[in-house]
């Protein structure tokens, strides 16, 4: 056989992986992107006229569990959450679902250019909807929270997305699936997830948004430590979401998020008790502008009393 | 192991030539030795998936076998009593000038180029005289600067344009099936399996 040169590898790599859309609605726009069950589309809906995303399994084995995350995200309905509009086979005989597509960028880049209270507020969002999907969706678990799994939309809403690996509250493990680098302990054992697993997973989110990285190295170690400048309340916010014990976490991710609010609020959070100095830093933060005042008035009436 | 020495050994071979700085010779030997030893001590066994993957693995336990055998100074075959594999080193020289990047990187393309090509050796055997891989040899194997139209794709084969799409499809779809045949058959694990596939597809 003719060598396969690399010009030819790359369109072979390239064409074999395109959905096969004839005589379906849509027509392919352009690739956005690739997870672990398979790739996601921008297609153009011909009969709708409108550009939607559509995620294709990698082969026909996995339509079950694309069937499932589409599932799960069917019945999910929360602005943080991708809308499904359906779910089918292709000519190819690989599964697909259609979703909203959502314009913006992923969580690790966003964050590279906006500050951390910015960051934070978009966090609380998301814990917003994990926590719906557990609290109003009879017990869904993501198990796969990550920076790349977060996007923030063009108005500046936070979309958790692929829920690829979630389950319903107790369900038998079948095997470990997750990203080792942002794993729950109990998920790398493959024991069975809840609500905390998802707060680890938040608690992750919160560590890269405070350290730029993950916080694994490797998955039998505590977290690596962060870097001094995240600010210490914080930082115990962050590290109670990871504990090792599921039972020493937030028991969910409202409970975390609320600590976060405090700390946006500059009110002691319950994760973090904090010394003199901090306190009275705190305490100044949240009365600056009285202390301003304050510190004005004091300085007229000096001025006042040195002018004879 | 068959399936596992179709398709590494290739990528073992040049690996030895590009990182080691082999001679023909010796390469043809160390990758003789290197597969010999794997089926005598059942090494692949050791494969644990928590540290690398599989890819990555082979190319490790390689490294080490070559180290071991400069260490020692032994260039004599190994696995006395086995046969030699019937490996064509002479075609596995020629592609050598293609080869490019860190010897890591050349080892992971020479990987999904044996991949492929033994998908495309399938697909042949399943129907090479079909109109159906004619279309696809001529449209998806050739050089990008003479690839037909599709319309030209038509008048030369004789069929309408909506024909050659569908048997480009059918081609592709094929070969994609094949591809990842191959793919499970040399991974260790679902998971290898399914990292390996995100990696291969896609450019």
């Amino acid at each position: 056989m003719k060598f396969l040169d690399d010009d030819a590898l790359d369109h072979l790599r390239k064409v074999i992986d395109e959905p096969e859309l004839s005589g379906t609605k849509y027509e392919l726009v352009k690739p956005l992107g690739r997870g672990g069950m398979g790739s996601v589309y921008a297609v153009q809906d011909r009969e709708l006229d409108r550009e939607v995303a559509l995620k294709v399994t990698t082969d026909t084995e996995i339509s079950a569990r694309l069937q499932q995350e589409a599932r799960v995200l069917a019945k999910l309905e929360h602005p943080g959450i991708v809308p499904v509009h359906d779910f089918g086979t292709l000519p190819d005989g690989r599964s697909y679902y259609c979703m909203k597509l959502v314009r913006g960028e992923r969580l690790d880049r966003w964050a590279e250019r906006n500050d951390l209270r910015a960051a934070l507020r978009l966090f609380q969002r998301i814990c917003e909807a994990v926590a719906v999907a557990f609290a109003h969706a009879h017990g869904v678990v993501h198990r796969d929270l990550k920076p790349e799994n977060v996007m923030v939309g063009e108005f500046g809403e936070a979309l958790v997305m692929d829920w690829g690996i979630a389950t319903d509250i107790g369900a038998p493990e079948k095997a470990v699936l997750g990203t080792p680098l942002y794993m729950a302990p109990e998920q790398a054992r493959g024991e069975a997830s809840d609500a905390r697993t998802d707060v680890h997973g938040l608690g992750a989110i919160l560590y890269f948004l405070l350290a730029a990285r993950p916080p694994y190295s490797t998955i039998e170690a505590p977290p690596d430590p962060l870097p001094r400048s995240a600010p210490p309340a914080l930082a115990s916010i962050c590290l109670k979401a990871l504990a090792r014990d599921p039972r020493e976490r937030y028991a969910t991710a409202v409970e975390l998020a609320e600590d976060v609010a405090r700390w946006l609020d500059a009110e002691p959070v319950s994760a973090h008790r904090e010394s003199l100095l901090e306190r009275v830093g705190r305490f100044a933060s949240r009365h600056r502008v009285v202390l301003s005042l304050l510190g004005a008035y004091l300085i007229l009436r000096l001025v006042l009393a040195l002018v004879p | 192991m068959e399936a596992l020495i179709a398709a590494y050994w290739k990528p073992v071979y040049k690996h030895v030539r590009l990182k080691w700085n082999k001679s023909r010779d010796d390469a043809q030997d160390l990758t003789q030795g290197f597969f010999a030893l794997a089926i005598e001590k059942s090494f692949f066994d050791g494969y644990d998936p928590e540290k690398a993957r599989f890819r990555t693995f082979v190319r490790l336990c390689l490294d080490r076998f070559v180290a071991n055998e400069e260490e020692s100074r032994r260039r004599l075959k190994r696995g006395g009593g086995i046969d030699p594999l019937p490996l064509d080193f002479e075609a596995a020289e020629t592609e050598l000038s293609h080869c490019s990047g860190s010897p890591e990187e050349a080892f992971d393309r020479e990987w999904q180029r044996s991949l492929f090509t033994l998908a495309i050796e399938a697909l042949r055997a399943q129907c090479a005289q079909d109109k159906r891989f004619l279309a696809f040899e001529r449209y998806d194997l050739g050089d990008r600067e003479t690839r037909p139209s599709y319309a030209e794709l038509a008048a030369e084969l004789d069929v309408p344009v909506t024909t050659i799409t569908n048997h480009l499809a059918w081609a592709r779809r094929e070969l994609r099936r094949l591809v990842l045949e191959q793919l499970a058959a040399i991974s260790a694990d679902e998971n290898d399996y399914r990292s390996e596939a995100q990696r291969l597809f896609g450019v």
